[in-house]
């Protein structure tokens, strides 16, 4: 339709066809500093040591990247860094596993069975959406302390399995996607009702799983409120909590910069990653789990 | 695995199946009673006990009514009534991120669907602008706090062109400033990308007949594309404020927990996670606080249930 319709524009609305079109790559131009620029600042501070950044600011990287990574992994004096990736890294990879597995199967169970409380639950789910976590942390964290879970991981990866935002995403994916015919074709095969979903319907929701097991280890990768609830224990403290420590420690002393530089770096240089490879399909996840219509 | 069942009933085939819906969605359920249903009635009712540790005694639990709630909205000696001020100050950092966060977007989102301007690149710069929403906001807000701090390379480029040191989180103004920077980083690109769905949502022919009939660009943005995108931006705020009232992380780190300067940066979270984690203990003012989040959370959440009910007719 586009050469049609640049008939209707006369000359002038060229010429301010063409003065958008520049400010709005100067504009395009200026968040992406605005955006990176701090990123940037990050890299080229984790390149440099502690007595050449006091020196002053510079944009250009040092030589210190090594230094800097190899003080941090071998710290274990209030913190030890590679033990808290691998903490983060297995209460995400547990929860978005959880998450993703458990929030299909109850959009699977509400859009594929006409069971009575069927459309009461949903609404139910719906409703309690907005409830934030931290409403109910004083209650949850009481029954994490009587059951005597304070520093496990169980109460950071068990109620993952109850996410009713994924949930909702997974709900209008099957909607959408998934021909109720298929469900009928395996049941006269014989096929048990679980052994469906789990061989037969999963692999075709795999985009929509792909897409919240990302946003869900994302998420739990960078949670701070409750898992700074649960765990004390140095050897169980995840990232984000590590990093709080890291900040009270600058209020009494002054730490190695190049240190606190790095760690920051490490604890993001992980999702940076698997966001730019797939960031295009992270970017469609948003709306479609949030218009809703 | 298959051999038991070759006749399947053909009548009441729905009805049969339905049960297996429940085993379906009982994980889920079950999971979501223990971990948040009675956890958060469990919350409530600690609203109404007085329970805290004062100095080396346990105080409580005795229950005491309403006598926290008086508490909550009764002035401390100091003249301070914490939850206007905790409630405030969350409120003034959100709306410093929030302004610009919905300026931002909607200027990005309408630069991104335009048909006229075919704007090149678009898959980088939405990767771009979308970053910051996945970096840890503890990261975030450490990063900031270093770059800032007295030794920060902001400071460095100050002294370099002959100014003084500037403490940018001993002043109530620019520490909010640098928390509300950091949330408005972190969000205008989410806050894009829904509005972008919600422009492309909009019938392209009231574009073209606007074009025909000469309309400037920024004739159709104001009488056009703002009133039907009314509806989505409603929505965008309104899920943004409920987030804001969640802000936690950011200031947390910041101020190390303390609210500095002065209470100025200190959050609705942050004194509940005092409440709860901090010396204190003081169960009894974490419940009241919990309620006053969920009435504000529970009202604006109504709202933007009224805004997303399904419309007749509407665009996919």
């Amino acid at each position: 339709m586009a050469g049609g319709k640049m008939d209707y524009f006369d000359k002038s609305n060229k010429a301010s066809l063409t003065v958008s079109r520049v400010l709005s790559y100067i504009f395009l131009i200026f968040v992406t500093i605005l955006s990176l620029f701090s990123f940037y600042l990050l890299i080229i501070n984790a390149t440099r040591s502690h007595a050449q950044m006091a020196t002053g600011f510079e944009l250009l990287p040092k030589e210190n990247f090594i230094n800097n990574f190899i003080t941090v992994w071998n710290d274990r004096n209030l913190y030890f860094i590679p033990q808290g990736m691998l903490n983060s890294f297995i209460v995400a990879a547990c929860t978005c596993i959880l998450t993703t597995y458990f929030s299909a199967m109850t959009a699977y169970g509400i859009c594929v069975y006409d069971f009575r409380a069927k459309k009461a639950v949903h609404k139910f789910i719906i409703l309690v959406m907005m409830i934030p976590t931290q409403v109910s942390a004083l209650g949850f964290i009481n029954i994490v302390n009587n059951l005597n879970l304070t520093n496990t991981y169980w109460p950071l990866i068990i109620p993952g399995i109850a996410a009713p935002a994924t949930y909702f995403y997974m709900k209008q994916y099957i909607d959408s996607t998934l021909p109720l015919e298929i469900v009928e074709a395996a049941r006269v095969d014989g096929s048990n009702e679980f052994r469906t979903f789990n061989s037969i319907c999963l692999p075709i929701l795999k985009p929509a799983i792909a897409v919240q097991m990302i946003f869900a280890f994302v998420a739990s990768w960078n949670n701070f409120f409750t898992p700074a609830l649960v765990l004390d224990k140095k050897e169980m403290l995840t990232l984000p909590i590590m990093l709080s420590i890291v900040r009270s420690n600058l209020n009494s002393r002054t730490g190695d910069y190049g240190e606190v530089y790095m760690i920051i770096f490490l604890s993001i240089v992980p999702v940076v990653i698997v966001y730019l490879f797939l960031s295009k399909f992270i970017i469609g996840g948003v709306t479609l789990g949030s218009v809703k219509g | 695995m298959s051999s038991t069942t070759n006749t399947v009933p053909v009548k009441h085939k729905s009805i049969s199946y339905a049960k297996w819906g429940y085993f379906f969605i009982a994980p889920f359920f079950v999971v979501y009673v223990a971990c948040s249903l009675i956890p958060l009635f469990s919350t409530f009712y600690n609203a109404f006990f007085e329970n805290y540790i004062d100095g080396l005694t346990q105080v409580g639990p005795n229950f005491v009514g309403f006598e926290n709630f008086v508490t909550l909205f009764t002035p401390r000696p100091d003249g301070r009534l914490e939850i206007i001020n905790y409630t405030g100050n969350t409120m003034i950092m959100w709306i410093m991120g929030a302004v610009p966060q919905i300026i931002f977007a909607l200027l990005l989102a309408v630069i991104f669907t335009s048909d006229r301007m075919k704007i090149k690149g678009q898959p980088f710069f939405k990767t771009v602008i979308y970053m910051p929403n996945i970096i840890m906001a503890a990261a975030f807000a450490m990063l900031f706090f270093t770059l800032f701090s007295r030794v920060g390379p902001v400071n460095q480029m100050i002294q370099a062109n002959g100014g003084e040191v500037f403490d940018f989180f001993n002043n109530k103004w620019s520490a909010r400033g640098i928390i509300a920077f950091i949330n408005f980083l972190m969000w205008f690109g989410n806050t894009t990308i829904l509005l972008m769905a919600g422009i492309m949502g909009i019938d392209q022919s009231l574009f073209e007949a606007a074009a025909i009939d000469g309309a400037k660009s920024s004739q159709v943005f104001f009488k056009i594309t703002i009133p039907l995108l009314m509806p989505i931006i409603i929505y965008v705020v309104i899920t943004a404020l409920i987030g804001g009232l969640q802000m936690f992380d950011v200031p947390q780190i910041i101020s190390s927990g303390s609210g500095a300067p002065n209470n100025t940066t200190k959050t609705l979270v942050m004194s509940l996670n005092a409440y709860i984690n901090g010396a204190s203990k003081n169960y009894g003012m974490a419940g009241v606080i919990s309620i006053y989040l969920f009435i504000i959370t529970g009202v604006l959440s109504f709202i933007v249930f009224k805004f997303t009910e399904p419309k007749k007719g509407g665009k996919k």
